[in-house]
């Protein structure tokens, strides 16, 4: 299939490739040329001219992110790699720290070197012990080869990664968050502008980006951006590492290239539903991307297709749900997360979150009456756009998204005066 | 220092600071080896934490209560955290809590008490794929079902 395993070969087999592996096929040769033949100009229009996208959820240009910060100050920047894997359903992030430590450590060396940062932070979220000390490891590792240091191959860079773990809270994903918390504050997001690329990190000019965002780099810089394009679409270029949970025969993480047809990755790749029941619906792209019924599965997984149909591919993030889940339930559990997890600086999101979620739990015992599915939606609505982060948008959307989607079902609960789905 | 060892501090100040271009970035990876040597956070550890980096108390207490992996008071010496996420919950997250709470005899947010087991329930573990997930101290597991519970309980027991 294509695009199987291109950019990421050495996690399929699901061991931890050491330093001299990762040498052996061809590792740290992208970053060598880098250091010893490319400018950073060269660096950051090559990966504009691969088209690569954030992988973290946002989906914005890496190669034009990095170009937004200022050449002609003095002073230290930073580079922040976000392994906070905070999105319910994406665990993809985990296998690259797991068993391609140094593929994220080559294009962290990259990305630093394109922005002028000597220094860099990979803010690891608290759960992942294992992961981070397989990182810590790969550092140790390339520190004592001289690729992590001073004097990189001979040239005049130097850096220094530094992990940091986070400590369970999942607005620390979103960047400035993650900023603050490494800062050694509370994790509330940061008003934009300045944006960090300006002013982040310490005050100084800083770039975040995803594991698997950086670790994309090194492939786009020895094989060339056009070989990455010869993968996905033309707007969302290169592979993607897909993490599928749910009812399916064979969950896990799959790299294939953007644009695969959803009901290909489920079927083919997955293997299907695990007893035979049709699907009902699909999460597509972690908790906060909006679900699609079991007719819309006709749909490509890419970044336009997906927002085409009101959804998006966020973290690539995919949960698959089967006839007789009750859509209210997920809807519920989903908002009591964003519940636990608002920061509480922004009051429609602090106090919106809990009022949807309160709502949602009388739905659910078919306690509300008809007409407050109205102001269930209205709350929602009035959280969008009125926060600091998307934190807030994310309660509204998935909100509306399934009262939209599954207002009959909503609506059964009410008549019902119970969950019809409880046995 | 009130309850810091001598080793915790050393580390600190030899192996954290340096680490850091200001300061205030060390609290919370000072936060994280105070709980590992201690096994919680006291309000006199945040106090030996805030004089090791000379930065103010109030500055740490405020950084600790926003994160919900420290344990602001003690926990059992095995710490079993249920994730009940949306993919955990389609795979019956809610049974495994249910058969955790039923042969320890706690409620969610309890711990026995002999002091070895508490019970928590949280948010997506980031291993959905394996689910149902269960996290106990560092260590995750996976493919939990309500069947399995008894053979984990035993197993932890037994390396207590
Ligand atoms: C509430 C919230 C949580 C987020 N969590 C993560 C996360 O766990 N990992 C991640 O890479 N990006 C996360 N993001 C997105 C980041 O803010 C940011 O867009 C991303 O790290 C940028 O990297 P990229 O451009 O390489 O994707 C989150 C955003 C929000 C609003
Ligand atoms: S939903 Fe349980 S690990 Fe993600």
């Amino acid at each position: 299939m294509k695009g199987e395993w291109v950019i990421f070969p050495g996690i399929p087999k699901k061991d931890r490739k050491s330093l001299n592996e990762y040498l052996a096929a061809g590792g740290y040769e992208a970053a060598r040329k880098v250091l010893t033949q490319m400018g950073s100009q060269d660096v950051i229009e090559e990966v504009k001219k691969s088209g690569l996208r954030g992988r973290g959820g946002a989906g914005f240009p890496a190669g034009v992110k990095w170009g937004f910060v200022p050449r002609d100050v003095e002073g230290p920047r930073y580079l922040c790699c976000n392994a906070d894997e905070g999105e319910p359903g994406t665990f993809k992030d985990r296998e690259i720290l797991l068993h391609v430590p140094h593929q994220l450590i080559e294009g962290m060396i990259i990305a630093s070197y394109a922005i002028g940062a000597n220094k860099a932070f990979v803010y690891v979220r608290g759960e992942f012990h294992k992961e981070a000390a397989s990182l810590q490891r790969a550092i140790d590792e390339a520190k004592e080869k001289g690729f992590l240091g001073e004097n990189l191959f001979g040239s005049d860079f130097s850096l220094d990664i530094v992990v940091h773990m986070g400590a369970g809270a999942y607005v620390c994903g979103e960047e400035t968050a993650l900023i603050n918390s490494i800062e050694g504050r509370r994790g509330w997001p940061r008003l934009r502008p300045p944006f960090p690329a300006v002013k982040g990190l310490y005050g100084r000019p800083t770039i975040v980006n995803n594991v698997e965002t950086l670790a994309s780099v090194p492939f786009i810089i020895s094989r060339g951006a056009d070989e990455f394009r010869k993968y996905g679409t033309e707007k969302s270029a290169g592979t993607k590492l897909f993490a599928v949970s749910g009812w399916v025969k064979k969950p896990g993480v799959y790299e294939r290239e953007l644009g695969i047809p959803l009901k290909e990755l489920l079927e083919d790749v997955c293997g299907g539903s695990r007893d035979g029941r049709p699907f009902y619906f699909v999460i597509p792209g972690g908790i906060s991307a909006p679900p699609l019924t079991a007719d819309e599965l006709d749909v490509t997984m890419d970044y336009e297709a997906l927002a085409e149909k009101g959804t998006m591919l966020g973290s690539g993030a995919v949960m698959v749900f089967p006839e007789g889940t009750c859509p209210v339930r997920v809807a519920l559990r989903a908002i009591k997360f964003y519940e636990h997890e608002s920061c509480g600086q922004c009051t429609p999101c602090r106090e919106g979150s809990g009022w949807v979620a309160r709502m949602l739990e009388d739905v659910e015992k078919g306690q509300l009456v008809g007409e407050d599915l109205e102001l269930l939606a209205d709350v929602a609505q009035n959280i969008f756009g009125k926060t600091v982060c998307p934190l807030g948008d994310s309660v509204a959307l998935v909100t509306l998204g399934f009262l939209k989607k599954f207002r009959e079902e909503f609506e059964k609960h009410l008549d019902a005066g119970r969950c019809p789905y409880a046995e | 220092m009130k309850v810091l060892s001598d080793t915790t501090v050393k580390r600190i100040k030899e192996e954290i600071l340096p680490r850091y271009p200001e300061v205030t970035s060390a609290i919370l990876p000072s936060l994280w080896e105070v709980q590992r040597e201690l096994g919680w956070v006291s309000a006199d550890a945040v106090k030996d934490i805030a004089e090791v980096l000379n930065v103010p108390a109030e500055l740490v207490f405020d950084t600790l209560s926003f994160y919900t992996m420290f344990q602001k008071r003690p926990v059992g010496k095995f710490h079993i955290q249920v994730c009940t996420n949306v993919s955990c919950d389609l795979l019956g997250a809610m049974g495994v809590v249910e058969a955790f709470k039923k042969q320890l005899g706690v409620e969610v947010g309890e711990t026995t008490q002999d002091g070895m087991f508490s019970l928590s329930t949280v948010e997506c573990l980031g291993a959905c794929g394996e689910a149902v997930v269960v996290q106990i101290n560092d260590e995750y597991y996976t493919g939990v079902t309500p069947e399995k519970v008894a053979e984990i309980l035993e197993t932890l027991k037994r390396s207590a």
